[in-house]
């Protein structure tokens, strides 16, 4: 065990640390501690990727004296290290674009608290990353569940509190669902740890026995965290959930939460049941069906909504259809397209909704298209990342989006049945779709308001650069964290195989 | 079909329960009846878990000193499991019931269908 | 909005057929899956075979459940803690009356629920009390010995302090838990688990010798760091239970 093998169970463990003493803390120093905790482990987890870049291999790291199958285990490889380095990141970037609504939206009393679930849940997150064990994913998807209510909570009004009632109860039935799920598997094989248990899967398939039950289980485990990640037709508490909460903390649940839920459904198929089992198996046709609804009926919400987080809300329900139409199709070159969607829809949406939130601040904080005329040019930096944002979402080339869309298509085209043309469809009118309602909004956010003919070019300019530097002054970080999603989106964008080689290495070694 | 489901009575007893349970949560207005059918839910899967465990005519996983014959004991796996569940019902259920007392002050009711027609209401007006 | 209305209807009807199909699957599968209480069942396998036979020898703990959950599996209950703390994290941030704000209203609410220094309760508690926190505290000690542990100690010890409070009230309760003693029991105890366990998982992984000495004499010293962690966990549980309850009733604590 060499010492960078040490990071996946630090980055765990130190976040929880951090956040128990967050509880003894007050505002201003949990906010540091959170901010120091972020940059630590988003470095470690580079330099655990690095290592990995230098040709060290996938390793399993013992939670304890005793090694599988009796004690509990981790495992890293290339792909749980790179998503260990997106979380971290992302958080970052998210906590910092919406400092301003932190403040203002949370209690001074109940700062630590906000940030003591924001820690907690990005120790979730890493564990479910990391996990070898499906009990651990468990208990960690219910750590999840309630830090995920903790951070909506933490703006207190009656939105928020509906909205968490409501996430609360759908997500506590994919839990229960989940852990039937896990029960059966018990029943079955005896084991907890997801090798033995594909083992144990992979002889019952072989022998035809208990086949029945084995179906089951994988449709409840499937199900049970779709639930989650807001597939179409559960994705009913996702609108009210996002739009009321805070803009970081709706960029951090958009972007983060329900990937770690996709993540880990991803790693159960690859993992936990294995390819000899799922390939082809009825539940995957199943899930992509759902996804393709869900490209198409989210986009079609999306159009009819008045309220620009609302919006955004919707548009995640469409994107999280592309995740699992390309889990759906079957294939590895579908699920490593789900992955990159999983990447690039983490960096927009969270730039998207802070640039929401800014723009609600030029627009006296309000919602409604209809104020938010005109916002763009009063707040350029929230304008040129919503403006980055819609021409990632849309697909256009050099922004992340079309990457995404193009590994989807090539790998629904690497499929030549009925699969294909399904998703082929769906894509490309869920991409009109898209089209319309972004650039709606776009032409709204840059355009004139009626009063403002009479006011002269140069005034306008004046106005525009003493709002800038007002900002440079005192929203510092918002323009950092503005730039810097911008910039991830177009190197995405612009050197993607990168990206998409490091996603195809990862899933290499995945089983 | 077998006829397991005459032996594994504790088994189908659960799934009974379970859907007992997720019927009332699906189908209760009071917000309190549906944290309740939850927590019945929950329980329901904790018997389910518990009863993989059980093995005929064993004692409880506590050993005695020296040399350990595994046939005199039932698994210890599913209690220990079983445990880790419990305390993760109990805490949700907190966190649920706290939120139903919130949303009471707010809106003085209890029933969800009722909250959210008075916040989408609200969200006309604010339009208009 | 849609009482009394056909949609209503038609929503109880599906999810009335949503369930019966549901539980319909489930028992199926149930009729399927090995027969109850045998011990050749899939379940039985060497996991469990080991942890009976090897868990004294290795942890130290004649409880193979505790055993089990504190030293095998115990990633799993650093997570199971973890919920535990978010949640009541989670209750203070809805519940919490900051001092001073409607401290009145809530006094005057409280007072017409709860009677205030009844007698039977001052006379039967003063017994029983003591009796609860002792019995709660025996079965934290010796969960590596016999049924019990932490988490069913904890909630005993819990409940007791609990029963003090509403025998008593709520300033002689403050006397001994407060919210900086809260603060520094609950943070104490989870920073404790914490670096214990990360310590055990370090050494566990990169093959270092444990300074830790296990041992199996069956009495309450021995079983290396199960006997301390549990007293951490009852820790955790008793004061998250306390203070939810405290949340609850008055909207968090006096001091």
């Amino acid at each position: 065990m060499t010492l960078v093998q040490n990071v996946p169970a630090f980055s765990i463990l130190a976040p929880m640390l951090a956040g128990v003493v967050c509880l003894v803390l007050p505002a201003r120093a949990s906010h540091r501690l959170t901010n120091g905790v972020l940059v630590v482990l988003a470095l470690l987890s580079f330099l655990l990727l690095n290592s990995f870049w230098d040709g060290a291999p996938m390793f399993t790291y013992r939670m304890g004296h005793y090694g599988a199958p009796v004690g509990n285990e981790i495992r890293a490889g290339e792909l749980e290290a790179s998503m260990a380095f997106m979380f971290p990141v992302v958080m970052l970037l998210s906590l910092m674009g919406g400092r301003n609504h932190l403040r203002s939206d949370i209690g001074r009393s109940k700062v630590n608290l906000y940030y003591i679930s924001v820690l907690f849940l990005l120790s979730s997150m890493l564990a479910l990353t990391y996990t070898n064990d499906l009990f651990t994913a468990y208990v960690f998807v219910e750590i999840n569940t309630v830090t995920a209510c903790g951070i909506i909570i933490s703006k207190e009004d009656g939105y928020t509190l509906a909205a968490s009632m409501r996430y609360l109860i759908m997500s506590l039935l994919g839990s229960g669902l989940f852990l039937i799920g896990i029960c059966l598997i018990y029943g079955l094989t005896g084991h907890l740890l997801m090798p033995h248990i594909q083992e144990a899967v992979n002889h019952l398939a072989r022998s035809g026995s208990f086949l029945a039950p084995l179906q089951v289980t994988i449709a409840l485990l499937a199900v049970g965290l779709a639930l989650k990640s807001a597939l179409w037709p559960f994705h009913s508490w996702l609108a009210d959930a996002h739009s009321s909460a805070s803009a970081a903390s709706s960029a951090i649940l958009s972007g983060l939460v329900l990937k770690s839920f996709i993540f880990l459904m991803i790693k159960i198929f690859f993992r936990t049941v294995g390819p000899d089992v799922m390939t082809g198996h009825a539940i995957l046709n199943l899930l992509l069906v759902f996804g393709i609804l869900g490209m198409l009926l989210g986009s079609v919400n999306a159009l009819f909504e008045k309220d620009i987080k609302r919006m955004l809300a919707f548009s995640s329900v469409s994107q999280i259809g592309y995740i699992f139409c390309g889990i759906g199709l079957g294939t590895v070159a579908g699920v490593s397209a789900a992955l990159v969607q999983v990447v690039v829809h983490a960096v927009t949406k969270a730039m998207l909704f802070i640039s929401a939130g800014g723009l609600m601040d030029a627009s006296e904080g309000k919602k409604d298209f209809e104020a938010l005329r005109g916002a763009g040019r009063r707040d350029v930096a929230a304008g040129a990342a919503f403006a980055v944002g819609t021409l990632s979402m849309i697909g256009l080339p050099f922004f992340a989006g079309f990457i995404t869309k193009l590994t989807l298509v090539t790998a629904a085209a690497g499929t030549h049945d009925w699969r294909m043309y399904a998703s082929l469809t769906a894509i490309i009118l869920s991409t009109i779709l898209t089209a319309i309602y972004y650039i709606r909004i776009l032409s709204l956010i840059f355009g004139k308001e009626d009063s403002e003919e009479e006011v002269c070019e140069g005034q306008n300019r004046r106005i525009l650069f003493a709002h800038l530097r007002r900002q440079l002054s005192m929203d510092t970080e918002y323009l950092l964290a503005s730039f810097a999603l911008i910039v991830i989106n177009l190197w995405i964008g612009l050197r993607s195989d990168d990206l998409v080689a490091v996603i195809d290495a990862g899933l290499a070694t995945f089983q | 079909m077998n006829n397991y489901m005459v032996t594994n009575l504790p088994e189908v007893a659960a799934i009974v329960l379970f859907g007992i349970g997720f019927s009332n949560l699906l189908l209760a207005r009071n917000l309190i009846k549906k944290i309740i059918g939850l927590n019945v839910m929950d329980t329901a899967i904790y018997l389910f878990l518990a009863a993989k465990g059980y093995v005929d005519d064993a004692a409880a996983p506590i050993v005695s000193a020296g040399t350990v014959d595994p046939d005199l004991y039932v698994n210890p796996v599913p209690s220990g499991l079983v445990l880790t569940g419990i305390v993760v019902s109990v805490s949700v259920t907190a966190v649920l019931l706290a939120l139903t007392v919130r949303l009471y002050e707010e809106f003085n009711t209890l029933d969800i269908d009722e909250i959210v027609h008075q916040l989408r209401r609200k969200d006309r007006e604010a339009m208009r | 909005m849609f009482k009394g209305t056909r949609i209503q209807t038609l929503y109880n009807i599906l999810s009335i057929a949503f369930t019966m199909l549901l539980i319909g699957i489930l028992l199926y599968t149930v009729s399927e899956m090995p027969v109850m209480g045998d011990p050749l069942n899939p379940a039985n396998n060497e996991v469990a075979v080991h942890y009976l036979t090897n868990g004294a020898r290795e942890t130290g703990a004649r409880n193979a459940v505790t055993g089990m959950i504190l030293d095998y599996r115990a990633f799993d209950t650093l997570g199971e803690l973890c919920v535990l703390f978010v949640s009541a994290c989670s209750v203070y941030i809805l519940l919490r009356v900051d001092a001073g704000k409607k401290e009145e209203e809530v006094e005057a609410i409280d007072r017409r629920y709860e009677p205030r220094n009844d007698v039977i309760l001052n006379k039967a508690f003063l017994f029983l009390v003591p009796a609860v926190f002792l019995f709660g505290t025996y079965i934290t000690l010796t969960g590596h010995l016999s049924p019990g542990g932490g988490f069913s100690g904890g909630a005993i010890i819990g409940a007791g302090l609990l029963l003090y409070l509403n025998a008593f009230g709520l300033e002689k309760t403050e006397r001994f838990m407060h919210r900086i003693r809260y603060r520094r029991l609950n943070c104490g105890a989870l920073g404790f688990y914490f670096l214990a366990k990360g310590y055990s998982f370090f050494v566990g992984a990169n093959d270092i010798k444990s300074v830790i000495p296990i041992t199996n004499r069956g009495n309450i010293l021995s079983a290396g760091l199960i006997m301390p962690l549990n007293v951490c966990v009852a820790i955790v549980v008793a004061t998250t239970v306390y203070a939810v309850y405290l949340m609850f009733r008055k909207g968090g604590f006096n001091i």
